[in-house]
């Protein structure tokens, strides 16, 4: 029997710095970037290639996707707030802050919800035309990223205390590398946001 | 440190073999199915082959229970069918077939070995991907009851058509995501596994090859396979929400116009689609490099030639695989900016695959070569890839590509690259590897007529389609007699298609050879091959783990012949 | 990176400063929608506006500023290969990226 582990998984490796963790969500959050440019650079095409397509803000509730934007801020700045906490060893605070951002996270969900209703309460779904086509795919899909992360950090807050108590330095990383998908999520909005809605 | 030191002897047999978390049964497991899959594609073709050697007769002995007034009426294979049965075997052969043997597989069993790790970086994550793929398989496979058959847009599926095509195209589109996630899971493990648990001593550039082309695979398959993603998702809006991002305005089909808002670009499919799938013909032929390359080495009992030039060569591959996808759509309409800059740079990626190409050629001149195996299928691999690669050119250069493309001429290029190309080089690892895996050699005399059927009926399946795509003969074509240039050479077919059954049967024997020896096979030493490389320097087969102590290298990995040393070869982790 | 008690204030000072700056940049963007600009300038005006506030994330929230080299380069390679991958879709000949088949 061999007595081989594997290394870097809460320590960093010495030559790349990283933990095993840490680079391996970085690598997701790469190829996450070529996912989002795919279906950004196909929302040019269509939209370059069609007069008609109407501005953004003509057809979409503004001040509700604003609404959502400062939301999304802010459960990023309570997500890097519960990373800190873990940081200084408050895992009460911790808790708080994760709860926070899950609870921002389920109210962007619910905005997103009223907007979609009531596009269908309109006669507006995906296959009326190209802009509802992208708009609602392309939020969609970044709905579901922002469904995933709210999982994982529901997933985090409800078996954490576990994995804190055996091993803080490994859990506070797992914490970090959900922090850094969930600002991911964040990064995507800043760009869709004024990309669908105000232009 | 937190300890991860499993204790696999509690493990039951569903934890130890059926959701196993280490890389080795993982790496069994995807090259077991890979193996199946590889061997379905094929039956697929077999069965196309008789209807393109004798068009519009029966299928022999299975006729009578595939009679199906749709598909099948009186036991002739119908287009739809023929499509069918085209669409399935690309889309087999390439997700479910090379690319989980030769990465899935031959990169899960030895990279970590390779690397000197205990096992991969994430290894839950690992038997996710495995199981993601098994998935993405069953719901490719279980396609094929659907009433209206499994996908028959071509591998591609190109818009309009893969829209309005049957129920089976979403499944398609269903189970590609699936293979999708699967990979983008294991590149991420690939990598994290290469960059951060290399034993001590094994710096970058002591790695063996076989690692670098893993390296550069799972870089390809993470960063170009998205946006293929990104595709599948408007293509199931399209067939499901009846949304238009590849429909265009006016389209009428059959007679009727389509009720669909339009405005949508077919062309748009095209360029995401072959955004992963020319990276993706490289994730084909990188393992197989890889595999031809230890094989190689380690039978000239010479040093490597050209070590890192042909490191720095995969990788400059690897950059330039991502600006060269146009190629495939050159009679797409573009303007001569875009068709120069994608002849430009498909002209410019030949240069590295000619410098690897080389490479193994000159490390043969002046070696003691053993012609074990491995070792035939590895030399056989150099021409057959060369012909890949050399019949490519005319397809790269635009205005050739104007009269070849969409011929015969195309399948033959590509065939000659994946067929005895990449799957010559995966038997070479197969018979080189499976010592170390099963502690038993195979069968020499099973493997020498396997090889010798293979490799002539092969090229008995493959070089005539030059001719038939020089003659105009199109591809994708379900009545090869209904043109009169197509006619003409008609015997062709008939030539190809016994060569194709030959070959089946030769695998017959492979299949043989695999399971037999694994009982009658002779025993085999730790390090059959007096190889160099850290997987010869675990028990075998490897325990969970590897290593009985993490191992230190202490040189690069092709010493061999090295002069003043008592053998012809120098272990790497020995001091 | 250290994590000792007074640099992760420093760090927490940081965000809160980060989120002001976001919050001021988003209601920035969304007046300046308003002004109901050309389409060149007003694409322009929103990417930049975007740039620097995702910029503002990567760095501070997601630590990038003090971030390996390793990771930088991942990142860099990527972003090259995304805008590779957004020019040239965006500059093949539009005549065939058109809508209908009878154009």
């Amino acid at each position: 029997m061999s007595t081989a582990v594997i290394h870097y998984i809460d320590e960093p490796h010495p030559v790349t710095g990283v933990t095993n963790s840490k680079l391996g969500i970085w690598l997701f959050i790469a190829s996450e970037i070529m996912l989002f440019g795919a279906l950004f650079s196909s929302y040019i095409i269509l939209r370059v290639g069609n007069p008609a397509w109407p501005q953004g803000w003509t057809v979409l509730n503004v001040p509700l996707a604003t609404l959502n934007t400062m939301i999304l801020i802010t459960s990023s700045v309570t997500m890097v707030m519960s990373w800190a906490a873990l940081m200084t060893n408050r895992f009460d605070r911790f808790r708080l802050y994760m709860g926070l951002t899950i609870l921002l996270g389920l109210g962007f969900m619910v905005v997103k919800g009223f907007e979609y209703s009531h596009k269908f309460h309109h006669e507006h779904f995906p296959w009326t035309n190209n802009f509802y086509g992208i708009y609602f795919t392309l939020t969609g899909l970044h709905g579901l990223h922002v469904l995933g992360g709210i999982l994982v950090n529901l997933y985090f807050l409800l078996t954490g205390s576990k994995l804190w108590k055996a091993n803080p330095t490994m859990f506070a990383g797992r914490i970090e590398a959900a922090g850094l998908y969930w600002h991911f999520v964040d990064l995507v909005w800043i760009f869709l946001f004024p990309s669908i809605y105000l232009l | 440190m937190s300890e991860h030191n499993d204790h696999s002897h509690e493990l039951g047999f569903i934890r130890k073999y059926v959701f196993s978390v280490d890389h080795k049964t993982i790496g069994i497991q995807y090259a077991i199915t890979g193996l199946l899959f590889l061997f379905f594609g094929f039956c697929l073709m077999m069965l196309m082959r008789w209807q393109l050697a004798y068009p519009g007769e029966a299928l022999p002995l299975v006729a009578s229970w595939l009679d199906n007034s749709q598909m099948m009426p009186g036991g002739v294979m119908s287009p739809d069918l023929y499509n069918a049965f085209g669409a399935m075997h690309g889309t087999i052969m390439v997700f479910l077939g090379v690319v989980p043997l030769g990465v899935g597989g031959f990169g899960n069993y030895i990279v970590p070995l390779q690397v000197g790790a205990p096992d991969m970086a994430f290894p839950k994550l690992n038997a996710a991907s495995y199981w993601s793929y098994f998935v993405g398989g069953v719901i490719m496979l279980g396609s094929f009851f659907l009433p209206g058959g499994p996908a028959q847009s071509g591998w591609t599926s190109y818009p309009p058509l893969s829209n309005l095509a049957s129920t089976g195209q979403t499944m398609w589109l269903v189970g590609m995501i699936f293979l999708i996630a699967s990979s983008l899971l294991g590149s991420v493990n690939f990598l994290v596994t290469i960059i951060q648990l290399r034993a001590k001593g094994l710096s970058f550039f002591r790695m063996p090859f076989f690692v670098w082309a893993q390296f550069v695979t799972a870089f390809l398959l993470l960063l170009a396979f998205p946006p293929l993603q990104a595709a599948a998702v408007f293509q199931l809006m399209d067939r499901v929400a009846g949304t238009s991002f590849f429909m265009p305005s006016g389209l009428v089909v059959s007679g009727m116009p389509l009720q669909v808002a339009g405005g949508g670009s077919p062309i748009l499919w095209q360029h995401l689609f072959w955004f992963l799938a020319h990276p993706e013909v490289y994730v084909l032929i990188l393992p197989a490099l890889g595999i031809v390359t230890e094989v190689i080495a380690n039978n000239t009992r010479k040093p490597l030639y050209g070590y890192k030039t042909m490191v720095y060569s995969v990788l400059f591959l690897g950059f330039l695989s991502f600006v060269v996808w146009a190629h495939h759509m050159f009679m797409t309409g573009m303007g001569t900016v875009m068709s120069n800059f994608f002849q430009t740079t498909t002209m410019i990626i030949s240069i590295p695959s000619v410098i690897l190409l080389s490479c193994l050629i000159i490390t043969l001149w002046g070696a003691s070569i053993r012609y074990n195996l491995p070792m035939m299928f590895a030399l056989a691999f150099l021409p057959m890839f060369a012909i890949g690669g050399l019949t490519g050119l005319p397809l790269g250069l635009a205005t050739s590509d104007i009269y070849l493309h969409d011929t015969y001429y195309v399948i033959g290029h590509f065939h000659y690259v994946v067929a005895p190309g990449t799957l010559f080089a995966l038997f070479a690892g197969i018979y080189y590897w499976y010592p170390k895996a099963t502690g038993r050699m195979m069968n020499n005399i099973l493997g020498k007529l396997h090889f010798w059927i293979s490799f002539i009926s092969i090229n008995g399946i493959f070089m005539p389609m030059f001719i038939q795509g020089f003659a105009g003969v199109s591809r994708r074509l379900h009545t090869p007699n209904f043109y009169a240039h197509s006619e003409a050479i008609q015997g062709t077919n008939v030539f190809m298609s016994i060569s194709a059954w030959v070959l089946g049967a030769a695998q017959l024997l492979f299949i043989i050879n695999f399971f037999m020896s694994l009982r009658t096979g002779k025993k085999a030493s730790d390090n059959p091959w007096d190889a160099t490389t850290l997987e010869w320097a675990t028990p075998t087969p490897p325990p969970h783990g590897n290593f009985l102590q993490e191992p230190v290298v202490h040189r690069g990995p092709y010493e061999y012949s090295v002069p003043g040393k008592a053998t012809d070869y120098v272990p790497q982790q020995v001091s | 990176m250290s994590h000792a008690a007074e640099d992760i204030k420093k760090h927490v000072r940081t965000y809160i400063a980060v989120f002001v700056a976001l919050a001021g940049l988003t209601v920035v963007t969304v007046g300046v929608s308003y002004l109901h600009l050309t389409m060149p300038i007003a694409v322009t005006v929103a990417l930049v506006i975007a740039t620097i506030k995702s910029s503002l994330v990567a760095a501070y929230f997601m630590h990038l500023i003090s971030e390996r080299r390793l990771i930088h380069s991942i990142l860099v390679t990527t972003l090259l290969l995304f805008i590779a991958m957004i020019l040239i879709i965006f500059f093949t000949d539009q005549g065939v990226m058109s809508r209908g088949i009878h154009s």
